[in-house]
């Protein structure tokens, strides 16, 4: 660790435990927990101010291999329990790692809520469409028709598309990112921690084991300059391997344009635009799928709105403000007494 | 010439206010009760009233009632049954008449006899007195909507505001069967309507319409006289259970230094601890109104992992949802109060009335050996030391506690002397000083507990969860390990009985009954066994507050009688907790699972079939 001008600067090896990790070779997990250390480095906040809150599944064991305090809880809660954290010390920052089973199956409750609420939290979703620690069950993120050991002949349910919850949860941060990309899951996850409130990033994560390739079309370095949008707030959407792909807004829909075809200019390219209250593009650009559409990657939302667990510090500082009762004592001589002698 | 109202001079009198859930009856018993208590009686409350806000008007099944016993002496009990019933409808009177003493006084609005209020409430004739056979009761028949009318007929008001007041009306009257003053009712109306001036002339008026009827008619109502009580010199307020558990805890916060959190979900009869702590923002309490009940608890759990003195609040049905919560709070080993306020069960049972069912559910109702501090309090006002004492215990053994009240203490109210904060015990959290020493699931040799490290604390960062752990805090799947770790739970808890006051006996030391109770009988048992010994039985009784670990000294209380009896509101989960702790003894059982208290007289009648068998 050191310490520049009054600024904390720490190199990722701080914050690994000496646990070993017991991630399978291979795993996505290892990248994103390597992201989310060097995240944390450079964010300038004291090492004893990060708390990182997991619920169960493979991704959940993440607290033990951090050196930061940490509580590995009890399956979907990991939510609820962040939450309290946050109450407690909202000075603290605080993250949450969860699986798409835990946090959309079991938590799927706490998590809309606490992003109702808009706590300031760093909610970390790694998005294996698959049980994984249970061995190969299908989760509420697989596709319909996959095949998985509960769903010998196909699952009969659509999945919940993360980022579509968020946002009907009336999410302030939304980004995406995925594992075989260090760069960008740091890049994410900074800015989820600087964002105030629940911040979500979901991570899409490669399972070697029970759901190997599940996104290789995605995350193919042969086909991703193709299959990925970056997106930046204030840029131009374009892709592919030579930017000559971008997306237009017509008709109310999103369109995949070839820049110089069909007369489609760099003008017409859609500028991305984070911050905008609005929910309708972003909802359209976490809905892209292929293959008609790349996948939008980056941080496709970041609005700033109240934030609860400010809210709630504001509320007591102008309650005490007012109030006459200052301790308990004045709270039990208050209202209707009566002496007896 | 007007006769004098004959007087009748009472230790104790017992009156129901009872009416349709629209009627006021809450707020009338409320008004009455405060007004005896500010004017010097002890009392006990009871409000009763059906899980609908708004049955049907008129019927039978939205009948709400509030009962109060107010006495020159120690008052435990709102009472088995009513001096003074009064009924604002004929569904009320139909509903309520079992509640009322043989021979004892019905007070009625007679206006309220109309053909469609007694269909409504099934009678046949038009003449319930007849009917119901109340010829033996003293009846006081009042034309209370056309007097309220009457007193009111110079305002203008609309209709449904007159019919509004008509509860002032029987609150005037009662006071001046009761010669009470309408000082403390006034105030309550001046304040509560300041903003609606020709509201507070109108509950006025009516009040004294009321209080000025009973004087002109005084000749048909018998007058009773209770002398103020000789209670303890201090400054009193009234207080019930659910309130008194709220500042129980906030009283902890205070005196550890810890900052409160409630995370905590709406179930009835919880509620008002939670509405309680949302209210005392001035005193910096984080209440958190979670989207579950598993969220409640999960976020207390949180904020205990983050340093807070840590609470959540629920009922029956709620614990049950937090059972695998509190579970990775024993794991965690982390300090957490849970308030359980019984309710009927199972599943939605009887959500407004009371029961002691839960015992077992709070005792062992988890996966895996999950043991934890069970605590009860006895009276509505003991709720507030109760709550005080099992934060102390959380935050001083790192455990979580059960604390369960009920129903009848949550509702119920008595007067209540106010403690000084400099009064209340020392409460040290066990928070860890020496971040070189500092291991997660390093403890003291004597008490057990581990130290309580938390995020922001410089050099103790350290992990905790639900999986199994060494003592760095690592998982461990040792199973030499597991034992030892179970072990060592166990013993934490039963530790913790160094703290436990010793069992104290309510009579005699050795004798040939002991009753046994627990939790919220208190005021019925007490009652009932000071009567049977002032008839010269030879009854004790032993009443537990602490129920894991049990007080110290148990074993040697009950080896000086000759039968004991347990007492519970349940099939006998105490009674079989017993036989599993103290199995030398043999227990007789008094169970009574109807969703509402003891009746002392019960108790009594039970105990003599002991005594002469
Ligand atoms: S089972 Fe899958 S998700 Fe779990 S650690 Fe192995 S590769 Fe990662």
């Amino acid at each position: 660790m050191l310490v520049m001008e009054d600024q904390l600067v720490y190199t990722p090896k701080d914050f690994k435990s000496s646990n070993e990790v017991r991630w399978c070779p291979g795993c996505g997990d290892h990248a994103i927990m390597a992201a989310i250390q060097k995240a944390m480095a450079g964010l300038g906040k004291k090492h004893e101010d990060y708390a990182v809150i997991s619920g169960i599944g493979c991704s959940s064991r993440f607290p033990y291999y951090m050196s930061t305090y940490g509580f590995h809880t009890i399956h979907g809660r990991a939510a609820a329990i962040a939450s309290g954290v946050k109450c407690a010390n909202p000075e603290l920052s605080v993250w949450q790692i969860s699986g798409d089973g835990d946090a959309l199956a079991i938590g799927g409750n706490h998590f809309i809520h606490t992003i109702r609420r808009n706590i300031d939290l760093n909610l970390i979703l790694f998005n294996n469409k698959i049980y994984g620690l249970t061995k190969g069950q299908y989760s509420p993120t697989t596709d319909r028709g996959f095949v998985t050991k509960t769903s010998p002949f196909g699952t009969i349910e659509d999945p919940f598309i993360p980022g579509q919850l968020v946002l009907g949860s009336r999410g302030t941060f939304f980004a995406r990112a995925i594992d075989n990309n260090v760069k960008l899951c740091q890049e994410v996850c900074e800015e989820a921690a600087k964002h105030e409130g629940t911040s979500v990033v979901e991570v899409l994560q490669n399972c070697v084991i029970f759901n190997e390739g599940v996104h290789a079309e995605i995350s193919n370095p042969k086909t991703r300059a193709d299959n990925q949008l970056h997106l930046v707030h204030g840029k131009p959407m374009l892709f592919g391997k030579e930017n000559e792909k971008g997306i237009v807004w017509e008709h109310g829909h999103l369109k995949v344009v070839e820049l110089g075809k069909d007369g489609y200019t760099i003008d017409d390219i859609m500028i991305h635009d984070a911050h905008e209250p609005s929910r309708a593009v972003h909802m359209a650009l976490i809905n892209m799928s292929l293959p008609e559409f790349p996948v939008a990657m980056g941080v496709i939302r970041a609005v700033k709105t109240d934030v609860y667990d400010e809210m709630m510090v504001k509320q007591i500082e102008n309650v005490q403000a007012e109030s006459k009762i200052k301790n308990m004592d004045d709270l039990l001589n208050s209202g209707d007494t009566w002496v007896v002698e | 010439m007007a006769k004098e109202a004959k007087v009748v001079e009472r230790e104790e009198v017992v009156v129901r206010f009872s009416g349709d859930s629209g009627d006021g009856m809450q707020l009338t018993g409320t008004l009455f009760s405060d007004t005896l208590a500010l004017e010097g009686n002890d009392i006990s409350t009871f409000p009763d009233y059906p899980s609908e806000i708004r049955a049907p008007q008129g019927s039978i099944g939205g009948v709400s009632g509030f009962q109060v016993n107010f006495g020159n002496g120690k008052v435990n009990t709102p009472g088995d049954q009513a001096d003074v019933l009064v009924a604002m409808n004929p569904a009320a009177i139909k509903a309520h008449k079992k509640y009322v003493k043989p021979g004892g006084t019905i007070i009625f609005d007679r206006d309220s006899f109309t053909e469609r209020n007694l269909t409504k409430a099934g009678y046949k004739t038009n003449d319930p007195v007849e009917e119901l056979n109340l010829q033996d009761y003293h009846i006081v028949s009042v034309p209370v909507t056309t007097l309220t009318r009457e007193a009111l007929k110079e305002l203008d008001l609309d209709n449904k505001s007159i019919l509004r007041s008509k509860n002032m009306f029987t609150l005037g009257l009662i006071c001046w069967v009761f010669d009470r003053t309408l000082e403390h009712v006034e105030s309550f109306i001046q304040t509560k309507f300041r903003k609606k001036p020709i509201i507070v002339d109108a509950n006025i008026r009516v009040l004294k319409a009321g209080f000025n009827y009973g004087m002109n008619v005084q000749a048909t109502a018998p007058r009773f006289i209770v002398d103020k009580a000789k209670i303890e010199k201090g400054t009193y307020r009234n207080i019930n259970g659910n309130m008194a558990t709220a500042w129980g805890l906030l009283a902890a916060a205070e005196k550890s230094g810890r900052e409160l959190f409630l995370g905590s979900y709406p179930i009835t009869p919880a509620t008002e601890v939670l509405q309680a702590l949302s209210a005392r923002k001035d005193l910096g309490v984080k209440a958190f109104q979670a989207e579950d009940e598993i969220a409640g608890i999960c976020t207390a759990i949180g904020a205990s992992f983050a340093g807070d003195l840590a609470v959540t609040s629920t009922s029956g049905p709620g614990l049950a949802l937090k059972s695998e919560a509190i579970g990775l709070a024993i794991m965690a080993e982390l300090p957490i109060v849970i308030v359980n306020v019984q309710r009927g069960g199972p599943s939605t049972g009887l959500p407004t009335k009371t029961e002691q069912a839960d015992l077992m559910q709070a005792l062992y109702g988890r996966n895996g050996e999950s043991p934890c501090v069970v605590m009860a309090a006895g009276t509505p006002s003991d709720c507030f030391q109760y709550a005080f004492e099992a934060a102390k215990i959380a935050l001083e053994r790192m455990v979580p506690v059960i604390l369960l009240t009920d129903g009848f203490l949550a509702n119920g109210s008595e007067p209540w002397k106010i403690p000084a904060m400099k009064d209340m015990p020392v409460i040290t959290p066990r928070i860890a000083k020496d971040p070189e020493k500092f291991k997660a699931f390093a403890r003291d040799e004597d008490i057990l507990a581990r130290e309580w490290a938390f995020p922001g604390m410089p050099g103790f960062q350290h992990r905790i969860g639900g999986l199994e752990k060494d003592i760095n805090g690592s998982v461990s799947h040792d199973f030499e390990n597991h034992q030892k770790m179970v072990n060592i739970r166990a013993e934490k808890v039963a530790r913790v009985v160094e703290m436990v006051p010793d069992l104290e006996v309510y009579g005699d030391e050795e004798a040939d009954v002991l009753v046994v109770g627990w939790g919220g009988t208190y005021g019925h048992l007490v009652t009932a066994v000071r009567q049977l010994r002032e008839e010269g039985k030879s009854v004790s009784l032993a009443h537990f507050n602490y129920i894991n670990p049990l007080p110290k000294n148990t074993e040697e209380v009950f080896s000086k009688f000759k039968k004991i009896v347990v007492c519970e509101l349940n099939l006998g989960q105490f009674a079989s907790y017993l036989r599993d702790k103290l199995p030398q003894f043999s227990y007789l059982q008094h169970n009574k699972v109807k969703g509402i208290p003891f009746e002392v007289h019960e108790i009594k009648d039970n105990v003599n079939e002991i005594l002469e068998n």
